[in-house]
């Protein structure tokens, strides 16, 4: 029997404490766009999108206003476009993106993933021009976002494609000079990339998934660390329960907006991502909760502990409130979008190497992270090795979504607006090389953990 | 299907009388009213039933609203379901 109770304190969530469904994502198939000729994928591309998620985004503010719960982002992920695309006698996939972010426009979704490759084992042709075309798509698009899958815990870690990625960083940052580097806040680069993650900028729809599938991604750390705030003092034991009781709450409502969209879309209900997102809005970090665990300032020694309890604590609680449960399903650290984050960064409490350990008990990885603008490629392809090794050996995904800003400095501030955030310039040890450790190339093996038969 | 409306705002003569009035003028059913004070703050749940009423649940969320709005308080028309998924296991 539901109490009046009951009634206030979800409304209080939603108006007071920033609960949310962050996302609905639809995922499309765009298998059955092959063609060798560019115009007519592109045109395929176009309808297949424009159809099937013509009324996403209304749904999306149906179901907001008939249940009270704010849906933020209504968004679509396609199938990697170097395999989507592989068929086009082409030597570039920029049309593609143009096509995409044209549809995007189209149905009115601020977000479109799966400008794409996966190259953990090595590449295709149709890898290889996605790869080369990305600073240019990302440069002459708006909502497109872009990713690259290059290691695993099955195939171990491709050094080529690391060193390379590197190099895309630096030249789409380059390319969006004008605009504080805003293309690589579009691009992210994985170790165990999961097809169902409904996020951005890293959503893709996976090769194995069904033709069309909607997904959701909720949100409330405002949420959580309220719950704590009765907490002070208490023991872990305590502390866990709080959060995997709030947890559940929290997804019960994804999985309802979930089913709701499913069946007024007519496309199958795909996965709730569990995952604690934060917005840079005031009551919405995840840093925040960290802080209200104890810890004076995020990053400070306690921070790894806590997010691993928090994590785990998070995924308990969802597990049970949803039927299907996938994406990234963790806690988001990502720099640029955490008031909580950006604070500790600029307090000093929290660095780059503080956030690389973090990764390890949480899901996603250095996110969201501006770094200086004349930091090598080399240093950059450093960090992403060292993040697809802690996913790679772990089992866990891992990824890396850094900005170097063209022309600013440690002690300076890159402002992106909006859900992007802004943050100030993080320090990297960049005065040592890995140049020659880049140089090498090739494979580093899959582990012996990934032996499970 | 099932309703809740919420009002929460400062107490005042006539709160109830306006806002069952709306609903009977929609044929909108009322099942249970629960009402308490907390920290000075008006606040009433109502659960409604709107099965045989033929106003839809957006435009029926305007007129609380805004009647609401016209005596400072805040009345919100929300789908059952999403308080039965938040608090049943």
């Amino acid at each position: 029997m539901i109490t009046i109770d009951d009634i206030l304190e979800t409304n209080r969530m939603i108006t007071e404490n920033k609960l949310d469904v962050r996302t609905i994502t639809m995922g499309i198939s765009l298998r059955d766009c092959a063609h060798p000729n560019m115009q007519q994928f592109c045109q395929n591309v176009y309808d297949k999108i424009t159809t099937s998620a013509e009324f996403l985004v209304k749904t999306g503010e149906d179901i907001e206003a008939e249940y009270g719960i704010p849906i933020i982002n209504k968004r679509v992920s396609v199938t990697p476009i170097a395999i989507a695309a592989e068929a086009c006698k082409t030597d570039t996939y920029v049309p593609v993106a143009e096509a995409m972010d044209r549809a995007a426009k189209e149905i009115g979704i601020n977000f479109i993933g799966g400008f794409s490759a996966l190259v953990e084992k090595g590449y295709t042709n149709g890898d290889r021009i996605l790869i080369n075309s990305i600073p240019q798509a990302l440069t002459v698009t708006d909502l497109v976002c872009a990713s690259v899958n290059l290691g695993s815990t099955k195939a171990g870690i491709n050094m080529d494609c690391v060193r390379e990625m590197g190099e895309v960083i630096k030249r789409t940052a380059e390319l969006t000079r004008d605009r504080d580097a805003i293309g690589c806040a579009k691009l992210v680069v994985f170790s165990n990339a999961p097809g169902d993650n409904p996020f951005m900028a890293g959503a893709f729809h996976g090769v194995s998934e069904a033709d069309k599938v909607v997904s959701v991604g909720v949100s409330g750390p405002g949420v959580v660390k309220h719950a704590l705030e009765d907490l002070k003092g208490a023991d872990f034991s305590q502390v866990a329960e709080a959060i995997k009781k709030t947890a559940f709450k929290i997804t019960r409502v994804g999985q309802l907006v979930a089913r709701e969209a499913s069946k007024r879309l007519g496309v199958p209900f795909g996965i709730i991502d569990l995952s604690l997102a934060p917005t840079p809005a005031v009551g919405d970090s995840v840093a925040h909760i960290l802080e209200e665990m104890g810890i004076e300032s995020c990053g400070a020694p306690g921070t790894t502990a806590a997010l691993a309890l928090l994590n785990d604590a998070v995924k308990k609680g969802g597990l049970m409130a949803s039927s299907h449960v996938g994406g990234l399903s963790g806690a988001f650290i990502p720099v640029s979008e955490d008031a909580g984050m950006i604070d500790a960064v600029t307090r000093g409490s929290l660095s780059l190497e503080k956030l690389e350990a973090m990764t390890c008990v949480c899901s996603v990885g250095l996110d969201m992270i501006a770094i200086a603008g004349d930091t090598s490629a080399a240093t950059i392809s450093g960090i992403i090795a060292d993040e697809a090794a802690i996913g790679m050996i772990n089992n866990k995904t891992t990824a890396v979504r850094l900005i170097p800003v063209p022309g600013k400095k440690v002690g300076e501030t890159v402002e992106f607006g909006g859900l992007l955030g802004y943050c100030p310039i993080l320090p990297v040890k960049s005065q040592f090389s890995s140049e020659a450790f880049i140089a090498r190339g090739g494979r580093i093996p899959a582990p012996v953990r990934s032996l499970t038969n | 299907m099932k309703l809740v409306v919420t009002i929460v705002g400062k107490d005042r003569v006539g709160i109830i009388a306006m806002v069952s009035n709306v609903l009977a003028e929609n044929n909108v059913n009322i099942l249970s009213i629960n009402q308490n004070i907390m920290d000075g703050f008006f606040n009433m749940v109502m659960i409604a039933e709107m099965k045989d009423s033929k106003i839809k649940l957006q435009d029926l969320q305007k007129i609380l609203s805004d009647k609401g709005q016209e005596i400072n308080l805040d009345i919100k028309a929300q789908h059952q379901d999403i308080f039965n998924v938040m608090h049943n296991v």
